[in-house]
């Protein structure tokens, strides 16, 4: 296959190509990551103390600026004093891959600093479940309500004027009222990922429950099919496909709300865990955690895909050639 | 041009003849009295179907025909019940029908099967929303899906098809509530031509074979005189009958026919009718903007 073809509008690669470009787009970011980690002249805008020498501040393994350490080395050298040795580096917020790959391991065995701190699984445990309850809650009022409002204009008119005005309201700041009446524990913060997911969902299942071809309400019509049946014989089995795309794009939509809601109140689940890591600074474990969410969330969508086709037999198969 | 000479279309033989007068005397399955409807549109109120009265007899195969803006589809969309009309009845056996109903069944030129039931299913559906148990909707179902010839389809998925089988499923569903009349909208138009030929004689021979009265709006003149015992011919703007035509074709049709003296007579008429001779202002307005864009000395100068 030559290089022209990978770049012909709109046709599928074959299977190798697609396979290989699919794996580039992971091994890209990772070996520019890899490049201004390990080749000391890319970057490197510190400098970590080897031999403290003879400047009074250094100490071995200490990160300074380079200009501060040439700077210190020049005044070393002119006053006869040893002269610091030292490495390039980086600063201590860009791990390198390696250290962040031991820190996927140690993350969890890490004991939590207090007794009453959870360990990382835990905390991993409790975004889950804030992430569960916050999208099940909302899907269980908005689908149904997005269904009717795409089926019946009555509804369209009463819910969306007002949802369409909500969903601009910035999810975050129903915080501190979340917390004054929900309290401080996964309560509001399921709240927030509610406010954040439901007014959108409303929109985007009628959008989507408009879209079903209405010719085949009209075919159903003829065939005999009343209101109700119209509804649950036609309309939901008719946009079941698409709604299940829609739900898999808006739990994305809900994991970005995450880190906002649990710092809403204390602090919670894996949130806590970055911005307690990135306290003590072990960045590699805040690393850790942020790709731990990214590989989360990209397992359950992958697992949801999977799963669509089962539950489908119907969807057409995308042609591949 | 030599001139081919053609009977009138209005002469029928002995035959023809007393076949259409046994016709009229069976009982009336579709009236159609007064019937009118207007659109709100931009420029005001649009006449779409301007008191159209007509009458279609038991089995009787009705082809409705007229050039673009007569209205065809908004008459068969009124009769199916999926708009109502301005003023005007229609009855069904000699009752006033509103709104849509199992007793007219309809097949739209998109198909309209439900992707995501099987072939089966998708025949059962008009089946189980009118009283019957699942049971009995599947072997009647199954009776249907074999009359078309599909039952090694029965558990395929609409996707899985191509467009004549579509269309035949589509037409079994239809039949399977046994309607009293059969309202077909173009459907064949989105077929090629020899998908198209196959599912002409298919319908013929289910038309010839059941109990079904059929209502077929298409704008392929030929296919209107194949099929057809009377056109409906509409005229544009706003959508009147310009004629209901008996076709001195005789039956049983076959396709040698499409070069029998009678056939290119009714043609000829309908093409008077659909296409009549334009006038000066029109045929220049419709004319390309034509200049010579080949070079006079070039190697292929003229196409002839």
């Amino acid at each position: 296959m030559s290089m022209s073809s990978w770049f012909a509008v709109r046709k599928e690669l074959g299977p190798r190509p697609r396979f290989v470009i699919g794996v580039m787009s992971f091994v890209l970011p990772l070996l520019i990551w890899s490049l201004v980690s390990y080749v000391p002249w890319l970057w490197h805008p510190k400098v970590e103390i080897r031999e403290p020498g003879g400047v009074g501040y250094f100490k071995p393994g200490m990160l300074v600026d380079r200009e501060v350490f040439d700077k210190e080395a020049l005044t070393a050298e002119q006053q006869g004093k040893t002269l610091p040795l030292g490495d390039p580096a980086n600063p201590i917020y860009l791990p390198a891959p390696h250290e962040v790959a031991i820190a996927f391991y140690t993350a969890f065995t890490t004991e939590p600093k207090r007794r009453s701190e959870k360990w990382l699984h835990e905390s991993l445990w409790d975004s889950i479940q804030v992430i569960f309850w916050g999208f099940v809650i909302s899907s269980m009022i908005g689908v149904p309500l997005g269904i009717l409002a795409g089926t019946y204009h009555f509804m369209s008119r009463l819910f969306e004027p007002f949802i369409e005005f909500f969903r601009y309201l910035p999810a975050p700041a129903f915080g501190a009222l979340a917390v004054a009446v929900l309290g401080i524990h996964h309560a509001p913060k399921i709240a927030i990922i509610f406010i954040g997911t439901f007014f959108q969902q409303v929109l985007v299942v009628a959008n989507t429950t408009r879209k079903l071809d209405p010719a085949l309400l009209e075919a159903a019509q003829t065939l005999g099919a009343k209101r109700l049946s119209l509804l649950f014989r036609v309309v939901i089995p008719g946009i079941s496909t698409d709604l299940y795309r829609d739900m898999r794009i808006l739990l994305g939509w809900a994991w970005t709300y995450l880190i906002v809601a649990e710092l809403i109140g204390s602090s919670s689940g894996i949130t806590w865990f970055i911005t307690q890591q990135a306290r003590y600074k072990n960045f590699d474990n805040v690393f850790a955690a942020i790709m731990m969410i990214g590989i989360i969330g990209l397992t359950i969508d992958l697992l949801l895909a999977w799963l669509g086709k089962r539950i489908f037999p119907w969807q057409r198969q995308p042609a591949r050639n | 041009m030599h001139h081919l000479e053609l009977p009138s279309y209005l002469e029928q033989s002995p035959e023809v003849r007393d076949r259409f007068t046994r016709l009229k005397q069976r009982p009336v399955v579709l009236e159609v009295k007064g019937l009118n409807k207007e659109f709100e549109s931009h420029q005001g109120q649009v006449t779409a179907l301007k008191d159209i009265n007509f009458q279609t007899h038991r089995r009787e195969f009705v082809c409705v025909i007229g050039p673009s803006g007569c209205g065809k589809s908004t008459l068969i969309r009124i009769l199916a019940g999926l708009e109502t009309p301005t003023s005007g009845q229609m009855l069904i056996a000699g009752e006033e029908v509103h709104g849509p109903g199992p007793d007219r069944g309809m097949v739209f030129q998109s198909y309209t099967l439900f992707p995501w039931l099987t072939v089966k299913k998708n025949v059962m559906f008009g089946l189980e929303r009118t009283g019957h148990g699942t049971f009995t909707a599947e072997q009647e179902a199954m009776q249907w899906i074999d009359l078309v010839g599909l039952n090694k389809f029965a558990d395929s998925y609409p996707h899985q098809l191509s467009g004549g089988m579509k269309q035949r499923v589509a037409i079994a569903r239809a039949l399977a509530n046994q309607p009293r009349i059969l309202l077909m909208d173009e459907p064949f138009g989105a077929l090629d031509a020899q998908t198209r030929a196959k599912m002409q004689s298919y319908l013929l021979e289910i038309w010839q074979n059941i109990d079904i009265t059929i209502l077929f709006i298409t704008h392929d003149l030929d296919e209107a005189i194949y099929l057809a015992d009377r056109i409906l011919v509409l005229r544009a703007h706003p959508g009147e009958v310009e004629e209901l035509i008996e076709v001195p074709v005789p039956q049983p049709r076959s396709p040698e026919q499409f070069l029998s003296a009678e056939f290119l007579a009714t043609k000829k008429r309908l093409e008077a009718l659909i296409h009549p001779p334009q006038s000066e202002e029109q045929s220049s307005a419709d004319h390309l903007n034509m200049v010579r864009m080949v070079s006079l000395d070039d190697e292929v100068e003229s196409v002839f």
